[in-house]
C-alpha cells in the first residue's frame, strides 16, 4: 500500500529531519541520494544518520508488525474500493511499508507516533490513500512550485525514492501509466475533500505565526503543512486546467511575495523614526505625538508640492512665455528701481510679486507648449484637487486612527496593571534611557497610587465642580472679552484706512493686539486651568480647545481684513479696466483711421509700460506668503531666545548666582506641546488657504516643516526639559487630526467663495478675461470633449438630478454608519462581554474545585524530568515542554482552553484536551513519554466539573 | 517564506554567530549561554533580559542558554508580525518568575522592582507596594483567586492600546 507508506514517510522524515535540527539538512539529504540509489529503494530514507539500523528494518520487512497499525491501515483499505487491480500490486509493498512504519515508529517511540496524532484522522486516511498515487504528479508539482526550499528538495527526493520503488516493484508497468490511470479514478467527492483538506493546510501555513509555539514546532508543521499542500495542490485542477492552475498558484505566490517586500521597503522608508525614537524616549510619547504628527504633515505635504509644482509651476516654467514677454509677466516701470531691493524683495514686491510663486504670473493661454498643456484648466484641477486630496487623508488617517485606538474607550479601567504589565518599552537599548524610565516609571506608580488614595478618601465633588464651572466661566468671559477686542480693533482701523495722517500705533494697532492677545491668554488659560485640576492629558485637551478658539478670532478678523481689501482692489480694477479698455479703443480707432488697414496689431509698448490692474489674487497670495514667513521666523526665534538662550543663561549664570537658577524660577524650558501643534495647524491652514493664489507657497511650507523637523528635534533634546509629568499621549491623535480637519474646512470655505463668486482679474492669472474661474471647466467641455458629453453634464449639473443625488448619499451614509454600530455590537458582545462572562463563569464554579491542590505539584517535576531526558529529539521535548509550560496549574487552565484564540489549536491537543478543568486532568499516565504518544493521555480527568 | 523572511533570517543568524566563539562555531546545536546573549545591546538594558532568555530557552540546564531556533522564537515573538495572542502569551511567561503558571503576588512585586529599577531612590515603599499589587489584582484577578492568570492577563493586555508596539525587539 504505498499510500500509506508515502504519509509514513512524510513523518519519518519530519522526525528524523528534526533530530538534527538545524545542520547538515543537506547532507542527510544527498545522504539519503546515495543510500535510495544503491539499494533500490526508499527504505533508508529519513534514517539519514542511522544507517546501520537500515539492514534490520529490511529484514524486518516481511514480518511487518501491523498490529500497531492495523487499525488505520483497515480505513484506507476500504474506501480503495473499486481499484483492486492497484491493490493487487500495491499489497505486494504494502508488507514492506508496513514493516519499515513499524520499526521507524519503534525507533522514534513516541515522536512518529505523534505526529500522527497531529494529523486528523480524516486527514490521514485521505492521506494514506493518496500518497501513493502521487509520484508522477509530486514530480510535476515541485518543479513547479515554490515551497520552502528545504520542503522542496525534500518533496522530490521522496519522489525519485519513490519511483524507484515503483519500478521494482511492478516492472510491467510504466510509471507514466499507472499515473494516467490514478488520476481518472479521482472522484468529484474525493477531489472536494482533498481541496478541503488542502484549504485547511493553506490556513495553517497562513495562521503559523499566530501560535505561540516553539520554532522547531512551528518548522515541523510548516514543513509539513507545505509539502502536503505543494503535493495536492497541483492534483485539484484536472487535466490540462492543472498546468494552469500550477501556474496561478505559482503567481499568486509571487504576488504574495512581492507585496511583502514591498511593504517591508515602505516600513524601511518612513524617515525619522530614530529621531522621534530618542525624543520619545527623553521625554515621553506626548512630545513625540507631536513630532510624529510633524512627520505626517511633512508627508501630506510633499504629495500637495509634487501636485502643484509637476501640474503648474513646472510646465509654465518650461514651456510658457519667459520672462518679459508679457505685462504681467513684467515689473511696471514704476517699481523697475527698487525692484531689487532687499526691504522690497522681503515684502514679496519687486521681482517676487511677478515670479512663478505667484498667480499673476501665469498665462491665460488655453494649451502651452508642444504637448498642448492646458495650464488654467490644470491650475483649477489643482488648486480643487489640494483640499480634495487633504480632506481624505485626514479623513482616512482620523478612521485608521480610530480603529487602532479602540482600547482607549474603557480607559480607566486598568490603570494599574497597563502601568505594570505594559508600560516597559523593550525597544530601549540605552542604559541612560532605561534610567529615564526607570524613574518616569516610579513616578508614575506613586502619583497613580497617591490618585488612588485620594479617590478612596472621596474627596469633595462639590468644591471640585465648583471650581471647573468657575474656570470655564472665567475662560468664556476672557474668549468673549479677546474677540470685541478684535472686532473694536477691527472696526478703529478701517476708520483708520480712510486716514493718512496716523501714528506708527495706529498704523500697526490691529497686528499689535493680536500678537498680545496670542501672548497673554494662552498662559492665562492656563493659569485658569489649575482650578480645574484634570489628568494633564485631559487638560491638554482643554487648552488646545481653548487657544484654537483664540487663534480661530485671529484667523477670521484676518480674513476679513483681507476681503475688504479684495473688494476695494476689485472696485479699483474695474476702473483701470474700463480705462484701459477704452485707451485701446481709441488707439485702434486712429491707427485704422490713419493707415486705413484692417489688420489690428496691438499698441507698440513694452511690456513694463502697459497699464495694469491691481490684480487681488496675487495680493491675497502675497498676504499669505507674508504671514507664513514671518510665523516662521516668529517661531524659530522663540525657540532660540525663549529656549535656548534661556538654556544658556541658566546653565551658566548659575555658577554665579544668588539662587539655584535650575531648581529655581527660570529654569528649563519645557517643551509646549499645545502651542506647538496649534501653530502647526493654523500653519497649515495658511497655506490651504493661500496655495491657490501662490502657488510657491506650499514650496515654502515644505522647506518649513522639513528644517523645522530638525531644528526642534535639536532644541528639545538640547534645551527642553521632560515635563514635570510625564504621560503618555493616546496612541490616537485623533484629536489633532480633528482640528486639522476644522482648520481644512474654515480655510476651504473662503477659497471656494472667491473661486465661485469673485470675477478673476482682467490681466492677471490664468483665467484671466473669463467672468468667473470656473468656466475653464465649461470650456474645456464645450472644445475638448465630444459635444454628447457637454449635454450630459448640463443634464447631471440639473438639480433635479443633484437633490437625488444627494438624497442617496445621505441615506448610503445612515445605512454604512448603523451598519457599522451593528457590527461594532456585535463585535463587543462577543469578545469583552462574552470573554469576561465566559471568564466567569469557568472560573467561579472552579473554586470549589480548587480544594485538593495535592495533584497539581507532583506531575510538574515529571515533566521537567521529561524535559532533561537526554538524547531524546527534538519534538517529544518540545511538545512536553510548551504542554507543561501553559498548563502547569489546572485551575489556571480552563479558560484558556475556551479562549477563541488559535492557541487551541495546537497539535497533540485533541479534543479531549480542553475538556477537564478537573484536577488530575493533564497528568498521571497521560503525560506519560512512552511511544503510546505524549499528549494522548489528555482527556482522561474526570469529566469536566 | 518570502525573501525578507531570509534577510533577517540572515541578520539574526549574523548576529547570534557573533556571540558564538571560535570553536563553538564548528559544534552543531550550538547553545550560547545566558551571559554572553545579554550582552546584545537589545537586551543590555532591559529589566527582563534574564526573564527573557530563561523563558525562550529549550536548555536542559535550565541555564537560560539560547541555541538559534531559541534565538528565533525569540526574535519572532518580539517582532512586529507577531500578534497580540503571542505576545501577550510570552509577556505573561516573562512575568511569571517562578515559571508557576500564575502571576501571584510574588511575581507582581519582583515584575515592580524590576520596572522600577535597581537603585533605591526609585524603589516603592513596601506600603506603596501593597498597594499597588492590591489595586492591580483588584483590577485584573476577575476570579479573585489571589492570582492573575494567563486568560485574566490577556483579557487586560489585549485592551491596552499600546503593549503591542512597545513590546518589540528589533535587531
Amino acid at each position: 500500500m504505498p499510500r500509506k507508506k508515502d504519509t509514513d514517510d512524510i513523518n519519518i522524515e519530519m522526525d528524523a529531519d528534526e533530530s538534527e535540527s538545524d545542520d547538515g539538512g543537506n547532507n542527510k539529504r544527498t545522504n539519503n541520494r546515495r543510500q535510495g540509489a544503491g539499494r533500490g529503494g526508499a527504505r533508508g530514507r529519513g534514517r539519514g544518520k542511522k544507517p546501520t539500523s537500515e539492514d534490520e528494518d529490511e529484514e524486518d520487512e516481511d514480518e511487518a508488525p501491523r498490529g500497531r497499525r492495523g487499525a488505520n491501515k483497515k480505513k484506507p483499505v476500504k474506501k480503495r474500493g473499486g481499484r483492486n487491480a492497484k491493490d493487487d500490486d500495491d499489497s505486494e509493498d504494502e508488507a514492506p511499508k508496513k514493516g519499515r512504519k513499524g520499526a521507524a515508529n519503534k525507533k522514534k517511540g513516541g515522536k512518529a507516533q505523534d505526529s500522527d496524532d497531529d494529523d486528523s484522522d480524516a486527514g490521514k486516511g485521505k492521506k494514506g490513500k493518496r500518497g501513493g498515487k502521487k509520484g508522477g504528479k509530486d514530480e510535476e508539482d515541485s518543479k513547479g512550485k515554490k515551497g520552502d526550499a528545504k520542503g522542496k528538495d525534500k518533496g522530490k527526493d521522496k519522489d525519485n525514492d519513490k519511483k524507484k520503488k515503483k519500478k521494482k516493484d511492478d516492472s510491467s508497468d510504466s510509471d507514466s501509466n499507472t499515473n494516467s490511470e490514478e488520476e481518472e479514478s479521482m472522484s468529484e467527492g474525493e477531489m472536494a475533500r482533498l481541496m478541503e483538506e488542502v484549504e485547511e493546510k493553506k490556513k495553517l501555513i497562513a495562521t503559523i505565526r499566530n501560535k505561540p509555539w516553539r520554532m522547531k514546532r512551528r518548522l515541523v508543521h510548516l514543513k509539513e503543512a507545505q509539502e502536503f499542500v505543494d503535493k495536492f495542490e497541483g492534483a485539484l485542477g484536472k487535466g490540462k486546467g492543472r498546468k494552469w492552475y500550477a501556474y496561478k498558484v505559482m503567481m499568486k505566490k509571487k504576488w504574495i511575495k512581492f507585496s511583502r517586500d514591498f511593504e517591508n521597503f515602505r516600513t524601511a522608508c518612513i524617515p525619522w523614526e530614530r529621531k522621534i525614537k530618542e525624543v520619545e524616549s527623553h521625554f515621553g510619547s506626548s512630545v513625540a505625538s507631536y513630532f510624529i504628527f510633524l512627520r505626517w504633515m511633512y508627508g501630506m505635504n510633499l504629495v500637495l508640492f509634487g501636485f502643484t509644482f509637476g501640474l503648474v509651476v513646472i510646465p509654465e516654467v518650461l514651456m510658457g512665455l519667459p520672462y518679459g514677454s508679457i505685462p504681467r509677466k513684467t515689473v511696471p516701470r514704476a517699481d523697475q528701481d527698487t525692484a531689487q531691493d532687499y526691504s522690497v524683495l522681503m515684502d514679496f514686491q519687486g521681482y517676487c510679486k511677478y515670479s512663478i510663486m505667484f498667480y499673476g504670473y501665469y498665462n491665460n493661454q488655453r494649451t502651452i507648449g508642444l504637448l498642448k498643456f492646458r495650464l488654467p484648466l490644470s491650475y483649477l484641477m489643482v488648486g480643487i484637487g489640494t483640499f480634495g486630496y487633504s480632506l481624505m487623508v485626514v479623513i482616512s488617517t482620523m478612521a485608521k486612527n480610530a480603529d487602532v485606538g479602540g482600547g482607549d474607550g474603557d480607559e480607566g479601567e486598568f490603570t494599574f496593571a497597563w502601568k505594570m504589565f505594559t508600560s516597559w518599552d523593550y525597544l530601549i537599548g540605552n542604559s541612560e534611557t532605561a534610567d529615564n524610565k526607570y524613574a518616569s516609571i516610579t513616578t508614575s506608580f506613586k502619583e497613580s497610587i497617591v490618585d488612588e488614595q485620594e479617590n478612596q478618601k472621596d474627596e469633595n465633588i462639590h468644591l471640585r465642580r465648583f471650581l471647573r464651572v468657575l474656570a470655564n466661566l472665567m475662560i468664556l468671559c476672557s474668549l468673549g472679552g479677546s474677540g470685541y477686542l478684535i472686532y473694536f480693533v477691527v472696526k478703529r482701523s478701517q476708520e483708520f484706512a480712510n486716514r493718512d495722517d496716523l501714528s506708527w500705533y495706529e498704523k500697526n494697532e490691529l497686528e499689535l493686539i493680536m500678537s498680545l492677545l496670542g501672548l497673554v491668554c494662552p498662559p492665562l488659560f492656563e493659569t485658569i486651568a489649575e482650578l480645574e485640576d484634570y489628568h494633564p492629558r485631559i487638560a491638554l485637551k482643554w487648552q488646545l480647545g481653548r487657544i484654537f478658539a483664540l487663534f480661530l478670532g485671529n484667523l477670521y478678523t484676518f480674513l476679513f481684513a483681507l476681503f475688504d481689501e479684495v473688494n476695494t482692489k476689485l472696485e479699483e480694477e474695474g476702473a483701470i479696466r474700463n480705462a484701459s479698455l477704452w485707451a485701446m479703443k481709441e488707439y485702434y480707432a486712429n491707427y485704422t483711421l490713419f493707415l486705413n488697414n484692417s489688420n489690428l496689431t496691438p499698441p507698440p509698448m513694452p511690456p513694463a509700460d502697459v497699464i495694469r490692474g491691481p490684480c487681488w489674487e496675487t495680493a491675497v497670495g502675497i498676504e499669505f506668503v507674508k504671514l507664513t514667513v514671518s510665523d516662521i521666523q516668529v517661531s524659530y526665534l522663540t525657540i532660540l531666545i525663549g529656549d535656548f538662550a534661556r538654556a544658556v543663561i541658566v546653565r551658566f549664570l548659575n555658577y554665579c548666582w544668588c539662587w539655584d537658577l535650575e531648581a529655581g524660577f527660570p529654569s528649563y524650558g519645557e517643551f509646549d506641546i499645545s502651542g506647538n501643534v496649534l501653530g502647526l495647524v493654523f500653519n497649515q491652514g495658511m497655506i490651504w488657504m493661500g496655495a491657490f493664489y501662490a502657488p510657491g507657497l506650499v514650496g515654502i511650507n515644505v522647506l518649513r516643516l522639513l528644517s523645522s523637523m530638525y531644528y526642534q528635534c535639536w532644541a528639545v533634546m538640547a534645551t527642553n526639559v521632560p515635563h514635570e509629568r510625564v504621560f503618555k499621549a493616546s496612541k490616537s491623535n485623533n484629536f489633532y487630526m480633528g482640528l486639522l480637519l476644522l482648520i481644512l474646512f474654515l480655510s476651504l470655505l473662503p477659497v471656494v467663495f472667491t473661486i465661485m463668486t469673485l470675477p478673476p482679474s482682467f490681466d492677471c492669472g490664468p483665467f484671466s478675461g473669463k467672468p468667473y474661474m470656473f468656466d475653464v471647466i465649461m470650456e474645456t467641455i464645450d472644445l475638448d470633449l465630444p459635444a454628447f458629453l457637454g449635454t450630459l453634464f448640463s443634464y447631471a449639473a440639473n438639480p433635479g438630478l443633484i437633490i437625488p443625488a444627494v438624497l442617496l448619499m445621505v441615506l448610503a451614509i445612515y445605512y454604512l454608519n448603523s451598519a457599522r454600530d451593528e457590527e461594532k455590537n456585535r463585535r463587543n458582545n462577543t469578545d469583552s462581554t462574552n470573554q469576561v462572562m465566559k471568564d466567569l463563569e469557568d472560573l467561579l464554579p472552579k473554586g470549589s474545585l480548587m480544594a485538593p491542590p495535592e495533584p497539581e505539584k507532583p506531575p510538574e517535576p515529571e515533566s521537567r524530568l521529561t524535559k532533561t531526558k537526554p538524547g531524546s529529539a527534538g519534538k517529544g521535548v518540545n511538545l512536553q515542554k510548551d504542554v507543561a509550560l501553559a498548563s502547569p496549574n489546572p485551575n489556571a487552565r480552563g479558560p484558556v482552553n475556551r479562549s477563541p484564540g488559535p492557541r487551541g489549536a495546537g497539535p497533540g491537543q485533541g479534543p479531549g484536551r480542553g475538556q477537564g478543568p478537573g484536577p488530575g486532568r493533564g497528568q498521571g499516565p497521560g503525560r506519560g513519554q512512552g511511544p503510546g504518544g505524549p499528549g494522548r493521555g489528555r482527556g482522561r480527568g474526570p469529566p469536566p466539573r | 517564506m518570502s525573501m525578507s523572511f531570509f534577510i533577517h533570517l540572515f541578520s539574526a543568524h549574523k548576529r547570534f554567530t557573533e556571540l558564538l566563539t571560535k570553536d563553538e562555531k564548528d559544534l552543531p546545536n550550538n547553545r550560547v549561554p545566558m551571559e554572553r546573549i545579554l550582552t546584545l545591546p537589545e537586551l543590555k538594558s532591559n529589566p527582563f533580559r534574564k526573564r527573557i532568555c530563561n523563558v525562550f530557552s529549550t536548555s536542559e540546564y535550565k541555564d537560560g542558554g539560547l541555541t538559534f531556533e531559541d534565538f528565533l522564537d525569540l526574535l519572532s515573538a518580539f517582532s512586529d508580525s507577531a500578534t497580540l495572542e503571542i505576545k501577550s502569551h510570552y509577556a505573561f511567561r516573562i512575568f511569571d518568575f517562578d515559571d508557576d503558571g500564575t502571576l501571584d503576588c510574588g511575581d507582581l512585586e519582583k515584575l515592580v522592582n524590576c520596572l522600577t529599577g535597581e537603585t533605591d531612590d526609585t524603589r516603592l515603599t513596601p506600603e506603596e507596594m501593597r498597594q499597588l499589587i492590591n489595586n492591580i489584582l483588584e483590577e485584573s484577578d476577575i476570579d479573585k483567586d489571589g492570582t492573575v492568570n494567563l486568560s485574566e492577563f490577556q483579557h487586560v493586555i489585549s485592551r491596552s492600546p499600546d503593549f503591542v508596539s512597545s513590546f518589540k525587539i528589533v535587531l
